[in-house]
């Protein structure tokens, strides 16, 4: 009785905590602008199961895929056994399915049991990976510090899950004589021969709480962890954009002020800009001006550096790194959000402090901005080449930021790398991206010579 | 060899089947305009019925766009679609994959809408129609060749065969660099790099791209772009290989089979 009323208090307390914080991730997701997701939903719905189920984009590298297959797997399948637990957790039954189930839960836990082998193995290589091998993309100047300390807690918690599962199976089997078969269990409950009734029953005791406490952790840790791709990678693969990857978002307000420049509205319709008004920001300067789906990006990414590992700018030693912008995209979305929970009305706007009561995302202003976190320089590297769009296993758009923030420095703070300036004017006033004193059809003209 | 233009067609009360966009290196750049050159042998040489626009065609925006500047961006496209919508465009082929992307992709959503292909995928159509023939025995039966896939043709639209096939017939051994296809290495012009130094780092991105080229131990480069011509010219260049390796365009390649 004890077990099941600590068991509901520690789940009504890790499972609140835990919603606190996805609640406040969503907020903060939602801290930028909208941005209509269009398309079609059936192509959306294709994405999340080929892409996000079924892993399709992973396998565009095909060993690190099927070791992360293994642990994707039996993290899935392993919500079966969560189920019980909770069940088991509640009313004090000892495996409450085992009853009714007989042989298919023999069958449900033994497939798990083998599924949790391979994650078992997958997951020592990947520390392996990370930590002996030292792959490079894991080693790139961004994952020094918090990320790589995060990765490698991620793994050892897998460890422990697994290790706890097969501490509470192997004890409960040497305590029924073997009678539930699972598959793998069966070879490990030899090792508790001689261990006296009470003391197997602890060891499955420790197993099961452990189980549990590590779940209960994980799910605590994901809001503040790279990890959490295991959930946003189902939304963000369903609200990717649709359209052509070659279509840089159309700027209507500039459009319609250039279209009436020119003379092409039609019928005396007013596109001209309200010249009163505080002059118009164009571009992101912060995540404000980031949509909503950019945000959402980078907190479904994983760090897992593929885009960095195919940026042609990274390889040959430029600073930009794709993964890097969508880290500090997160994490500038992360800070302005505990920010705005303090309440501190000094982070409000400069203009607004004498009347604001409340601190909110509209009058929010810290001092800081994305530009603190991403330089001009890694903006400046891209090619918009869409190997990192190509290469992301969960479908993020590390390029559409990129571009926001060079539209920000372009057109608000009419900066930029000077040796644009000529290319501009000669558009601007030649039609064409070079100066030149000839027409643009003399070759033409040469021919017919 | 006469090019029209569609103002002297329109003079005619004529309007072709395709307009030729020739994009600004196509016009201006003196490798480019080889390309050009060859490009307008081909449709000359099937007899097609086509134009260029001459003196009223623009850039179409992409580097300006790339680069952050939307202002000119809209100027130019806005223009040029007045030009075109002007002359009822409904077809346009053009040898440069910026510009292809950018009037196919991009000048819907200001009211520009017509029918692109990439000068590649219209080759391709006119040897499956038989329209071109290849010579046996041609000056590249035989050699070794690789393939550039730039970023804008391949990884962001999608085309990777037509120019394959291309190649394939003219008889001579394709050999596949590593990164190709939806992995091609940008040849580090795009995102208007063109007009910048590169920002510091260890190498330039076309001496990345042509080493691995040059691994291959292709004669030839192919390339579909006028951006990529430049900046694989120069990474061999860069690599001293100029006596040994060649980088050409397609339509070069057909052209030179030829003996147009």
């Amino acid at each position: 009785m004890i077990q099941q009323i600590a068991f509901l208090i520690i789940s009504i307390l890790a499972i609140g905590l835990a919603t606190k914080q996805f609640l406040k991730i969503r907020r903060n997701v939602l801290l930028g602008k909208e941005e209509e997701i269009g398309g079609d939903s059936g192509r959306r719905w294709r994405n999340v199961f080929l892409v996000a189920f079924g892993q399709s984009k992973m396998f565009k590298r095909w060993i690190p895929a099927i070791f992360h297959f293994f642990i994707y797997a039996a993290f899935v399948i392993t919500q079966i056994e969560l189920i019980e637990i909770f069940i088991d957790g509640l009313t004090g039954i000892h495996r409450f399915f085992w009853p009714t189930l007989g042989g298919f839960y023999t069958f449900v836990i033994s497939f798990i049991e083998i599924l949790s082998v391979l994650a078992f193995v997958a997951t020592v290589i990947f520390l392996i990976r990370r930590n002996i091998i030292k792959t490079p993309r894991f080693e790139k100047p961004e994952m020094k510090g918090w990320p790589k300390q995060d990765a490698n807690i991620i793994l050892y918690l897998e460890i422990f899950l697994i290790v706890f599962i097969f501490l509470m199976n192997s004890a409960d089997m040497a305590s029924h004589n073997n009678e539930y078969g699972f598959a793998i269990s069966q070879y490990l409950s030899p090792i508790w021969s001689g261990a006296s009734e009470s003391t197997l029953h602890l060891m499955e005791r420790i197993g099961w709480w452990g189980h549990v406490m590590v779940v209960f952790a994980f799910l605590n840790y994901l809001p503040i962890s790279k990890h959490l791709h295991i959930l946003l990678a189902f939304p963000n693969t369903y609200y990717a954009r649709q359209n052509s990857r070659g279509e840089m978002e159309n700027m209507p307000e500039i459009m319609n002020e250039v279209k009436s420049m020119m003379g092409l509205t039609e019928g005396g319709e007013e596109a001209m800009m309200d010249m009163d008004a505080e002059l118009p920001e164009f571009g992101a300067k912060d995540i404000f001006d980031l949509s909503w789906k950019n945000i959402l990006d980078a907190y479904s990414c994983t760090e897992c550096g593929r885009c960095t590992s195919v940026c042609p700018a990274n390889i040959t030693g430029k600073k930009l790194s794709p993964r890097k912008i969508l880290m500090d995209i997160r994490d500038r979305a992360t800070e302005v959000g505990v920010k705005l929970d303090s309440g501190n009305l000094d982070y409000v706007r400069e203009d607004l402090k004498a009347e604001a009561k409340k601190l909110t995302k509209d009058n929010f202003d810290d001092g800081k901005n994305l530009f603190d976190f991403i330089s001009k320089e890694e903006l400046h590297a891209c090619t918009t080449c869409n190997a990192c769009v190509e290469a992301c296993p969960v479908l993020i758009n590390p390029l559409d930021p990129i571009l926001k923030m060079r539209r920000y420095e372009i057109l608000t703070l009419s900066e930029g790398p000077s040796e644009w300036l000529p290319m501009f004017n000669a558009i601007e006033n030649s039609g064409a991206v070079w100066s030149m004193p000839v027409e643009r059809d003399h070759w033409r003209k040469e021919l017919e010579e | 060899m006469k090019v029209p233009t569609m103002a002297e067609l329109a003079a005619e009360g004529r309007s072709p089947e395709i307009l030729f966009w020739v994009g600004c290196a196509g016009s201006f750049d003196s490798r480019a305009q080889k390309v050009t050159i060859a490009f307008c042998k081909i449709l000359n040489a099937v007899g097609m019925d086509y134009a260029i626009l001459g003196n009223e065609e623009s850039c179409t925006g992409d580097p300006a766009r790339r680069a952050g500047n939307e202002f000119i961006f809209q100027m130019s496209a806005l223009q040029n679609i007045e030009v075109l919508n002007g002359y009822e465009i409904k077809k346009i082929v053009t040898a440069c994959p910026h510009c292809f992307n950018t009037i196919k992709n991009e000048y819907p959503a200001l009211g520009g809408n017509y029918e692109v292909i990439h000068h590649t995928q219209l080759l391709q159509e006119l040897i499956d129609q038989g329209r071109i023939k290849m010579k046996e025995g041609g000056a590249f039966e035989g050699k070794k060749i690789t393939y550039h896939d730039s970023c804008y043709l391949g990884r962001i639209n999608g085309v990777y065969e037509a120019p394959r096939k291309v190649l394939e017939a003219l008889d001579n051994e394709l050999v596949e660099m590593k990164r190709c296809r939806t992995k091609g290495l940008c040849c580090g012009a795009g995102g208007a790099q063109m007009f910048k130094e590169d920002e510091p780092g260890d190498k330039r991105i076309n001496i990345e791209r042509v080493e691995e080229a040059l691994d291959t131990k292709a004669e030839i480069i192919a390339a579909n772009c006028p951006f990529c011509i430049t900046m694989m010219q120069d990474g061999v260049k860069g690599k001293d290989k100029q006596e040994d390796v060649m980088v050409y365009d397609l339509a070069e390649l057909i052209v030179n089979n030829n003996g147009l």
